[in-house]
């Protein structure tokens, strides 16, 4: 196996409202090989953006805040750097992807000009090499005839292809760890299908370790080598992707899976989850799941079940776990 | 065989594209080109398709939200572009209601769920107020929602309440067809589960036929019975659900299918073979000639390029596609 490239462990962020203490991400750990693609999968408002938006520090401040644990990338603590060290980081080391491509795009710069930025700022290079370097990163998501996509401006493009160039400016540094945040949600199904089959070549081609934060377990199947499910804050179960749709352990995961009608069998009715997540301002006592569980017993409102290894690489919090 | 509600022919919608000071016509957006279809009583009709398919132009078109550049919709057998203005305001349009895709924006946030719901009885009825009271009860009431909910705002419910709210106030004049424009894709995924579910009970309680517009292949096998795969602005197969999910013929539909079937990563030797498509849709303001599918296609032979394919019926199943010519 190949060696971890990010650890990170109890990670709590908070955000500090007038309403309360909003507790985001509360105890947060997993790890993520070198070329490996991790996935974290759960519904809006369960924490998972925070949680790459931690690993950045590019949380909105001063309301947020992240109030415990380590985030060690090949060995650096990033918690424990100063400002100007993690802004060296962002881009050269760790970069990110989001999911709208017009809005993450700058619509009045050409695309050569908004991957050369972060080709001057991280490599130090100038002029030619600059231009050389930017060519390659389109080349490395194959986008064709870059030379002349170099002068075109985001209008111009396909969502698909605006998703590959926000994917060659996050490329462009060759960083050790990529965030990807729900960036095929906006795209078409066979462009998707595009996209996720570019990434896995991108990755087999730089050896790049991936966080996949997604809702949807199809894109999970076809990407993520392992997955933690993410609810109301906390990762509830890990698992590789396999062993997690074989064999999930966690109410939550199975309710989420079977919740979901899959195209290859005829389903007369779908599985659904009564209720709704909790607030994360005021969580209930016990299992976060505890509420909408249809196998909750009085224990599971009372006390929170800690992580259990049931097998190797396969963890679960729950009491009713067996 | 259930009776038709609704059967769209031939349906055509192209918008002109203007250019200079006299806003000369240079050219047509072709949204829709020629595309049939038929709503059965009870039944669900999907629609898939990517964007720019044309598939909410179709939608739009069955809901006179559009006017039709031609073609004819036919709802109980009568034209219904030849109603009088007061027949479409007494027998159609209050018998062809819609749900939309966000539940954010189709509701006036100003405005309270009692009368949100009340509005279409409103407008399009003489209850009394109090007539009107009740029937907002048990609309909400059938969605899953209770009395206590009435004097709220939309702001104060999640997205899954809202689209219930949604789906009451569509129900509120007894319609026939109801048009369902991407109704989960907004939601959580545990929430789409419960308004599936519940669209699907409304249907067998009242008979309901709807036509589901969705991207997503899987929503729309769980929703419906027949199903319409749209690309560039023409259906390329038509068939029943069962049957089109189990032998898809086009090479578009079984893209589309191979990109959204759950695939488990497997050991390396036996990679399932997922069929990825090149390119990207083009431009329906200058389709490609013959068949519109031919330059994305895996199975492109030499006639495709220059012949327009033929519809082919295989049982209930129809294709355009060369490979069954």
């Amino acid at each position: 196996m190949s060696k971890i490239i990010l650890q990170v462990e109890g990670l709590r962020t908070y955000f500090f409202t007038r309403r309360g203490v909003v507790k985001a991400v509360d105890g947060v750990s997993f790890y993520v090989h070198e070329g490996e693609t991790f996935g974290i999968v759960g519904e809006s408002g369960c924490g998972k953006t925070v949680t790459g938006l931690s690993i950045l520090r590019l949380l909105p401040e001063p309301a947020g805040k992240i109030v415990g644990g380590k985030i060690i990338l090949d060995g650096t603590d990033l918690l424990e750097l100063s400002k100007n060290e993690m802004r060296e980081y962002r881009g050269s080391m760790i970069s990110m992807i989001l999911q709208d491509p017009m809005t993450s795009l700058n619509p009045v710069y050409t695309i050569g000009d908004q991957i050369a930025e972060s080709v001057r700022l991280h490599q130090g290079v100038r002029d030619e090499m600059v231009k050389e370097k930017v060519i390659s990163a389109l080349r490395l998501l194959q986008i064709p005839s870059p030379e002349t996509i170099l002068g075109e401006y985001p209008f111009q493009m396909s969502g698909g292809m605006r998703q590959r160039v926000v994917g060659a400016i996050s490329m462009s540094c060759y960083p050790r760890l990529l965030i990807a945040d729900e960036p095929t949600t906006a795209l078409d199904a066979t462009i998707q299908a595009q996209y996720l089959a570019l990434f896995k070549e991108v990755q087999r081609e730089t050896n790049v370790a991936i966080i996949f934060i997604t809702h949807d377990f199809g894109v999970v199947a076809s990407i993520c080598h392992r997955v933690g499910v993410m609810y109301a804050g906390k990762i509830v179960e890990t698992a590789t992707t396999r062993e997690l749709f074989n064999n999930p352990k966690h109410p939550y995961t199975t309710a989420l899976i079977n919740s979901v009608p899959r195209l290859d069998q005829k389903d007369d009715r779908l599985y659904s989850i009564e209720g709704q997540p909790p607030s994360l301002i005021d969580l209930p006592p016990g299992c976060r799941f505890s509420p909408r569980c249809s196998l909750a017993r009085e224990y599971c409102h009372e006390q929170e079940p800690p992580e259990v290894e049931i097998s190797d690489g396969h963890t679960v919090s729950c009491w009713r776990r067996d | 065989m259930a009776e038709i509600l609704l059967e769209g022919r031939d349906l055509k919608k192209y918008y002109p594209v203007t250019k200079g000071l006299l806003q000369r016509t240079v050219g047509w957006v072709r949204a829709v080109d020629g595309v049939s279809f038929t709503i059965e009583q009870g039944k669900t009709l999907g629609l898939v398709g990517e964007s720019g398919a044309g598939k909410t132009t179709t939608a739009k078109a069955i809901l006179l939200l559009e006017q039709l550049t031609s073609g004819s919709i036919l709802f109980e057998g009568k034209e219904v572009y030849q109603f009088s203005r007061s027949q479409l305001k007494t027998e159609y349009r209050p018998r062809v209601q819609s749900v939309q895709q966000n539940p954010w924006s189709s509701m006036d946030p100003r405005m309270r769920v009692r009368d949100i719901i009340a509005e279409p009885l409103v407008v399009n009825t003489k209850q009394s107020k109090k007539q009107i009271r009740s029937r907002v009860l048990e609309l909400l009431d059938q969605v899953g929602l209770g009395p206590a909910d009435v004097d709220h705002y939309p702001h104060e419910f999640s997205g899954g309440q809202r689209q219930r709210i949604a789906v009451a106030r569509a129900l509120a004049l007894n319609p026939s067809l109801v048009v369902l424009d991407e109704p989960v894709s907004a939601l959580d995924v545990s929430i789409r589960a419960q308004i599936m579910n519940l669209l699907k009970d409304l249907q067998a309680q009242y008979n309901l036929s709807y036509l589901v517009i969705a991207h997503n292949l899987a929503t729309v096998r769980y929703m419906s019975h027949s199903v319409a795969i749209m690309y560039l602005g023409q259906i390329v197969e038509y068939g029943e659900a069962e049957e089109l999910f189990e032998r898809p013929l086009h090479p578009y539909t079984r893209a589309l299918i191979s990109a959204s079937v759950l695939t488990l990563p497997s050991d390396d030797e036996q990679e399932i073979q997922q069929i990825i498509l090149s390119g990207e849709m083009p431009s329906p303001l200058n389709p490609p000639p013959g068949c519109r599918f031919h330059s994305r296609c895996p199975h492109v032979m030499d006639k495709c390029s220059r012949v327009v394919p033929e519809l082919i019926v295989m049982g209930k199943q129809w294709v355009k596609c060369h490979l069954y010519g």
